[in-house]
């Protein structure tokens, strides 16, 4: 094979009970940028594993530069100019950034080399890294320099990068799209993976969409819109979330003043005076990069965790309140992690719908489990939110991620709480439960609730919120109208700026 | 070329017929072995597993002292494995009993020779006390200082033993007893003796408490809430919180339970089957009950299986002992047999064996 610098034939690979990649042909030419793209379980990760060395096929060839390859470790693949910077990263945080990159090599030059090569790279890529600076002490965007600066220290000719800008500010992927051009300009070939459909179009200039493991569409994605590539992505259309024109907030709800949270480890973020208030028929949107205290103020808003400060349920204090006297009072949350947190992974439907709603549903009077009502009630949570699912006595574990997820946010919802606090409540969710997820947000908020999501993903903010306020280090931002505030300033806030006129002063 | 896969889930099919199969192969196995020491191996086995039920000669003798063996085995197995679903590891079971048995023991030779309605009750209660504080030690260290359960429990086991000697030495001897060392005997105290219910089956109170025990804990792993949150810690410690259990109330729970059932467990051997306080009273329920609790899957009737399959091997290693000259030893590498192909059979639950030619190249 000639013309093509990177060809995958037929390449096919089965795990227990699913067929991750099923006879997938994919080629790459010099210097592009191809998205990979598609909803998860839809067999990305396999193939990209598979040509990074992590993954042997079953069946299938691949070519690079028109010859076999098949690389059976990372190190094969590095030593034929292929690399990859990961989602999640494997730095040390108590470790300097050279040290990590050091690590990391095959062969690392001597130190005072190797920092000098750090400095240059970054230079030349608009990459600034101090190769002294201890890993712990970065922000999530600088941490992803160190993955991308170890990778091109490495002058690979083929670059995966997996989900790069789930981690990042909006500022941040603009500063990484401009190093991934150059890179192209100078010869590199790029595989993308991302579910960021608009990312996609900016940014690629082909892209290869997997469903079920199958390739179901080439396309180039500048010629699509993103409803388009969304719809070839899950195979059938959807609708976006409306919400109603007649929006009316009510009175005061929820109000948080000076929640604060001592840090649970060195490198772990706490929370510093956390202050909003939600009215009866708002959302609240909660955005900020991963990391930077979101799970930790959803533990202290469910109960789970014990904060200083205040938090009144209309007009009731909540503090020194467990979990189960919250959501008695009307207070319910839905957890980000959805297996082993939200729900147990080899519980049944039933016994995770009695999990949060022993309370409110008065399942278990006198401590006696009342199952028929609980069987009931995960059914009526299963027909509301079309959960599929063979019955309420699936366990949670065999569920599709965005089937449970439809399962545990409609199982706090018929609960009909006064308000409701979710945390990223479409992550990892294929398009159409996430529209599913977030219209059934919007219709609860109009019929009286209060709602907080905490999520990282801007666009879905934008999409539902009425307020909106940006969590950085610990610290909520002040809460704006959405209507009031525009992308860039809130990517600003999300990078660490304190407030609209710090913002303002940027800006100018 | 062999190749093991996980499971998607765990094979129910699987879980159920594993014991079946771990009894089958160690009846193999075991036949094996008796060969190799130069016995008929059929005659072994026979006598091991059917001689203490069927044999006429023998079954008049073997059947009772098997359900007086199983009734602690699986009264504090029972106990153990509320623990052992919540991952709450209560080791010190023996320790429990132990204590159970001096509580409960001390209590009625306090009054000795009263002859009264309520003694009878009123040891049972001392010797459920008597385990219940004593389980609940590792509990309160756990909760108050993170202290491991295991560690504590288990080393607790030895400070109960020493107590034993102790008080069989000292406090409890005997008076009449020429000073031997050993309390006096409850068989012959009328109203703490815990005799057979039915004479000549081998059923006293400690056998029908361990039935009981076994239903009531059916039914609360079943039908109540604590059950539900004793199943939801051990699966998912992170879920529970969420769903709002008292991970502190349940260690006292699960705990003091075990410790309350191997402490009933103690007093009914004590006033029964041993009647005396002596040093060498323990002789390793407490251990092997944690060998039944996972014999049996930690499910309740699992458990009543696990506990008379325990003490049918006791009882017919003792048989095949003395009347086929077999040495103890290969007794006990029998019993190590069963609980070996036990776990490893338990392997194929979650994983299956697939058969694969090898690729070419």
């Amino acid at each position: 094979m000639t013309g093509m610098f990177f060809r995958a034939q037929e390449i096919s690979k089965s795990f227990p009970g699913v067929k991750a990649n099923d006879r997938v042909d994919f080629e790459m030419a010099t210097g592009e940028i191809h998205a990979l793209f598609g909803e998860n379980g839809s067999g990305k990760s396999t193939l990209v594993k598979t040509i990074y060395g992590l993954a042997q096929p079953d069946e299938g060839r691949m070519w690079l530069r028109g010859e076999d390859y098949m690389p059976r470790s990372p190190q094969q693949a590095r030593a034929k100019g292929v690399t990859m910077v990961f989602q999640h990263f494997s730095l040390f945080d108590a470790m300097s950034v050279a040290e990590n990159i050091a690590l990391g090599m095959d062969q690392p030059p001597p130190r005072a080399r190797l920092s000098e090569m750090i400095a240059n790279t970054g230079e030349r890529y608009g990459l600034p890294l101090s190769p002294d600076s201890r890993v712990g002490d970065l922000s999530v965007g600088e941490r992803q320099r160190v993955e991308i600066i170890r990778c091109l220290l490495q002058d690979p000719d083929l670059l995966i990068m997996d989900e790069p800008t789930s981690v990042l500010t909006p500022q941040e992927v603009d500063t990484l799209f401009a190093t991934l051009r150059q890179l192209v300009a100078e010869g590199t070939a790029i595989l993308y993976i991302s579910h960021k459909l608009e990312e996609i179009r900016e940014l690629c200039d082909r892209a290869t969409i997997l469903r079920g493991g199958r390739v179901v569409a080439k396309c180039d994605p500048k010629e699509k819109s993103a409803r388009e590539l969304a719809e070839l992505m899950v195979g059938r259309s959807f609708s976006a979330p409306a919400r109603a024109a007649s929006a009316t907030e009510g009175e005061l709800l929820l109000e948080a003043s000076g929640l604060s949270l001592p840090p649970v480890s060195v490198f772990g973020t706490g929370l510093t005076g956390v202050s909003f208030s939600v009215r009866a028929g708002e959302v609240l949107g909660i955005a900020g990069v991963a990391g930077n205290g979101q799970e930790e103020l959803a533990a202290a808003l469910s109960g789970e965790s014990r904060a200083s400060g205040s938090l009144r349920l209309d007009g009731v204090e909540l503090q020194g309140k467990g979990i189960n006297e919250r959501r008695r009072l009307g207070l319910s949350a839905a957890p980000e992690e959805r297996l082993g947190h939200s729900a147990a992974p080899d519980m049944s439907l039933t016994e995770n719908a009695y999990l949060t709603a022993a309370v409110r549903m008065r399942l278990s009077p006198g401590g006696i489990v009342d199952w028929s009502a609980a069987r009931s009630f995960a059914e009526s949570v299963m027909h509301s939110f079309d959960v599929r699912a063979a019955g309420p006595f699936s366990a949670a574990r065999a569920l599709s991620g965005g089937n449970l997820q439809k399962f545990v946010i409609g199982r706090e919802i018929l609960q009909t709480p006064r308000a409701l606090v979710v945390n990223q409540p479409t992550w990892g969710v294929d398009a159409a439960a996430a529209s599913v997820i977030r219209q059934a947000l919007l219709d609860m908020a109009e019929d009286g609730a209060a709602i907080v999501v905490i999520s990282q993903d801007l666009d879905e903010l934008i999409e539902i919120s009425s307020t909106i306020a940006v969590l950085n280090g610990g610290r909520l931002s002040e809460q704006l109208r959405v209507e009031n505030v525009t992308r860039d300033e809130l990517g600003l806030l999300m990078g660490g700026a304190k407030g609209l006129r710090e913002v303002a002063d940027a800006a100018a | 070329m062999l190749r093991l896969e996980p499971r998607l889930e765990a094979s129910r099919t699987w879980a159920a017929l594993t014991p079946v199969m771990a009894v089958a192969a160690t009846m193999v196995a075991g036949a094996v072995m008796f060969a190799l020491l130069g016995k008929d191996p059929l005659v072994a086995i026979r006598t091991i597993f059917w001689a203490p039920l069927f044999d006429p000669a023998l079954a008049a003798y073997a059947r009772p002292q098997i359900l007086v063996k199983a009734a602690p085995l699986i009264l504090i197995a029972i106990g153990l494995s509320l623990g052992f679903r919540a991952n709450i590891w209560n080791i010190g079971a023996e320790g429990q009993y132990v204590m159970g048995a001096v509580a409960g023991g001390g209590a009625a030779l306090a009054f000795y020779p009263l002859d009264a309605w309520w003694l009878f009750p009123f040891m049972l209660f001392c010797g459920l006390l008597g385990g219940l504080l004593w389980g609940l030690i590792p509990a309160f260290l756990k909760v108050t200082f993170r202290a491991n359960e295991i560690l504590v429990s288990l080393m607790l086991v030895y400070v109960a033993e020493q107590y034993l000697a102790s008080v069989a030495l000292g406090l409890l001897r005997n008076p009449d007893g020429a000073g031997f060392p050993g309390s006096r005997n409850l068989q012959t105290y009328e109203s703490a003796h815990n005799a057979e219910l039915i004479a000549g089956t081998g059923i006293h109170l400690g056998v029908v408490t361990a039935a009981l025990a076994v239903v009531m804990v059916y039914a609360l792993l079943r039908m109540h809430r604590t059950g539900f949150e004793i199943k939801l810690s051990g699966q998912s410690p992170r879920a529970a919180r969420f769903a709002g259990v008292n991970q502190a109330v349940l260690t006292y729970f699960c705990l003091g339970t075990g410790g309350a059932f191997a402490g009933l467990a103690g007093i009914f051997e004590l006033s029964g089957p041993s009647g005396q306080l002596s040093i060498d009273f323990n002789v390793g329920y407490g251990f092997t009950a944690i060998i039944v609790a996972f014999l049996g899957r930690l499910h309740p009737f699992g458990i009543v299986f696990a506990g008379l399959l325990m003490a049918l091997t006791y009882i017919g290693g003792e048989m095949a002992q003395f009347m086929l000259n077999l040495p103890s030893a290969a007794i006990q590498a029998f019993q190590g047999m069963l609980l070996f192909f036990l776990l490893s059979m338990e392997f194929l639950t979650r994983y299956r064996i697939r058969i694969r030619r090898l690729e070419r190249n």
